[in-house]
Parts: structure tokens; C-alpha cells; sequence
């Protein structure tokens, strides 16, 4: 499996990114500078990480999406490679039009650190195929940003085809107001692309990815997409060897 | 070709709540203000476009807000072309 994280002039967790997804034995990860013009032969996901690129200069994620890299990540993503964008990188990803709705100011006005807990409502996907249906996993969140909003119509959609994977819930996987940190609408944490290949979250689970981290509840994402990326290429194989 | 000053102001669509704004509306009502309300907090540009017209100045403004300047989902945008600055033949 092998990952490559872009780094964009102000992303603080391409690091953090770089270290989680390369745990698996097997996994590979690179660094992709956002002057990039080509992504290299070989990679199975982009990781775009969280952090201020550019400064979030005049709205989140809005100036990193005319980078040269976002170019070719539109073109990865649009072939059906996966993309993972975390935090400011799912804000990237909404102002990239390749995942819809945008992330407002939380309605408490704070920046908030801390962590949450994520009810996994949809776990038929390259990225959660490794947590059951319905269950509950604890990830950090660190943002100012992260009050999901789309138009009615837009949220419509994103129900009635399954598209939000993760909602914040209480440690029971309840769906409360008092469970959701930033406002989002529906509690939505998480959501998807209509092909599957392309996952936004405000979450950071590469901040917990090991154990020695305090908590690997985010491992199982990246071992979902391992899982994903060897059977898929293993029917590859199948299909060359018939 | 002229040149044109050009003003956008930018604010959150009508219905999305302007948690900023409110805060603020909030603060002075506290205060000495009360017959304050409504209060919305948005955004302002300014720039200059060279453009053989004030309607063509316009044109290219307004693709340049729904390309970067502002982003439809959330906010609206309203664009004010001043008079040009210069002429040149």
C-alpha cells in the first residue's frame, strides 16, 4: 500500500500523517510537495492533511485548492484512486468540488481540541470496512471550522445514498445535540463522494493511530483502505492471470 | 482600455446564522445599544480591473467571486464598479 501526503505551505499534520499511515506492515508513505505537477507512479491514496494551509487566507482550504498538486489530486480522484482529506484537508476538498457543502466557523466561536466520540454509520466503505456498523470509535478533533453545512437539498442527497460515514455521537453511538462540538447539521462528521473513493472528515484519526498515542481507533481507517487496496489489486491480478 | 476601481462586499447567505455577527449584536445590546440589531459581519475587497467598460469590468469581477472570491455555498456577494481611473488609446 502505498500513501502519499501533500504538504502545503502551512499543513501541520502532513507529518503526523506521514507516521500513522505507514504503521501497517507492508504500507509506504511519501511526501507530495503542492508545487507537484504529477503524482508518482504507484500510489493507492492521498492523504491531505490537516493544518492552515496558506495561511486559511481568505476562507479555509480556498487557496490550496488552485495549487498545482489539487490539479492532479482533482484528476487521482477522478480516475477512482482514494483520497482522504482531514480536517483542513476535507475543507480543501469541499472548495476543490470534489466533496459538496463547506465547513463553517463552529457556532461557539471557539477553536476546539478535544476528543470525540464518532457513531461509524456507514461501514461499507474503502475507508471503514474494518469497523462494524453503528460502532462507536474515539478520534481528536482540533479545529475553529468544522460546522458542516450544505443546502437541504445537498443534505438530502447525502442521507437518502448513504454518503455520511461518520456522525459525532456520546461514547453509545446516541446522535445528541450536547454530542456535537461545532454545529454541524445531523451531526455530520464525516461524508463521501457518490463513487466511494473520496472521504472528507474534520476527525484526525492519524492522531490516534498507535497505541504509545494513548488510543489506535484510527488505525482501523487506514487498515480499511489496506484491506480495500490489496483485494482490489489482487482481482487485478486475477484478472491478468485469466 | 480603462481602469476600474472595483468594491465587493461579502456576507453570509441570508439563513445561514452569523454566529460572529450575533456575538457582536449581543455584546452591544448588553451595553449601551440596544436599539441595535440585525448585525451581520461580512468581508470587503477591493481592486482594480483593466476593462474596456464598466459592464465588462462587472463581467470579469463577478466570475473572479464565484471562482475564488467567494464561495456561493455559503456567502453572497455584491460588486460596486467605481468610475475609471484612467483611460489610455
Amino acid at each position: 500500500m502505498n500513501y502519499g501526503v501533500v504538504q502545503f505551505p502551512g499543513s501541520n499534520c502532513d507529518h503526523d500523517a506521514l507516521f500513522a499511515s505507514a504503521l501497517s506492515e507492508g504500507s509506504q508513505s511519501q511526501l507530495l510537495w503542492h508545487k507537484d505537477t504529477s503524482i508518482p507512479k504507484g500510489i493507492d491514496c492521498i492523504i491531505i492533511p490537516g493544518g492552515f494551509s496558506y495561511g486559511d487566507y481568505l476562507r479555509c482550504g480556498a487557496i490550496a485548492r488552485f495549487s498545482p498538486i489539487m490539479r492532479e489530486v482533482v484528476t487521482f480522484a477522478n480516475r477512482g484512486g482514494l483520497v482522504m482529506g482531514i480536517c483542513n484537508g476535507f475543507q480543501i476538498l469541499t472548495e476543490a468540488g470534489l466533496l459538496p457543502g463547506v465547513l463553517l466557523k463552529n457556532t461557539s466561536l471557539n477553536f476546539v481540541c478535544k476528543d470525540v466520540y464518532l457513531s461509524v454509520v456507514n461501514s461499507a466503505t474503502p475507508f471503514t470496512s474494518t469497523l462494524s456498523q453503528q460502532s462507536v470509535i474515539r478520534i481528536p478533533i482540533a479545529h475553529g471550522e468544522g460546522n458542516y453545512y450544505a443546502t437541504e437539498e445537498t443534505i438530502k442527497e447525502l442521507e437518502s445514498n448513504n454518503r455520511v460515514v461518520f456522525r459525532y455521537s456520546d461514547s453509545e453511538g446516541r446522535i445528541t445535540e450536547s454530542s456535537n462540538p461545532n454545529g454541524s447539521i445531523n451531526n455530520i462528521a464525516g461524508i463521501i463522494n457518490a463513487r466511494g473513493n473520496v472521504l472528507g472528515m474534520m476527525p484526525h484519526p492519524e492522531r490516534y493511530s498507535d497505541a504509545v498515542l494513548g488510543c489506535k481507533d484510527g488505525h482501523a481507517i487506514f487498515e480499511s483502505l489496506e484491506l480495500f487496496t490489496s483485494s482490489n489489486s489482487a482481482a487485478t491480478v486475477d484478472m491478468a492471470t485469466h | 482600455m480603462k481602469k476600474f476601481n472595483a468594491i465587493i462586499t461579502i456576507t453570509l447567505r441570508k439563513g445561514i446564522l452569523d454566529v460572529q455577527g450575533k456575538t457582536v449584536e449581543h455584546a452591544l445590546q448588553a451595553t449601551d445599544f440596544p436599539m441595535i440589531s440585525q448585525l451581520r459581519i461580512g468581508k470587503y475587497v477591493e481592486l482594480t480591473v483593466q476593462a474596456k467598460d464598466s459592464d465588462a469590468a462587472e463581467a470579469i469581477v463577478e466570475k473572479a467571486c464565484s471562482k475564488l472570491i467567494a464561495n456561493p455555498i455559503m456567502e453572497d456577494y455584491s460588486i460596486e464598479i467605481l468610475e475609471p481611473l484612467w483611460e489610455n488609446s
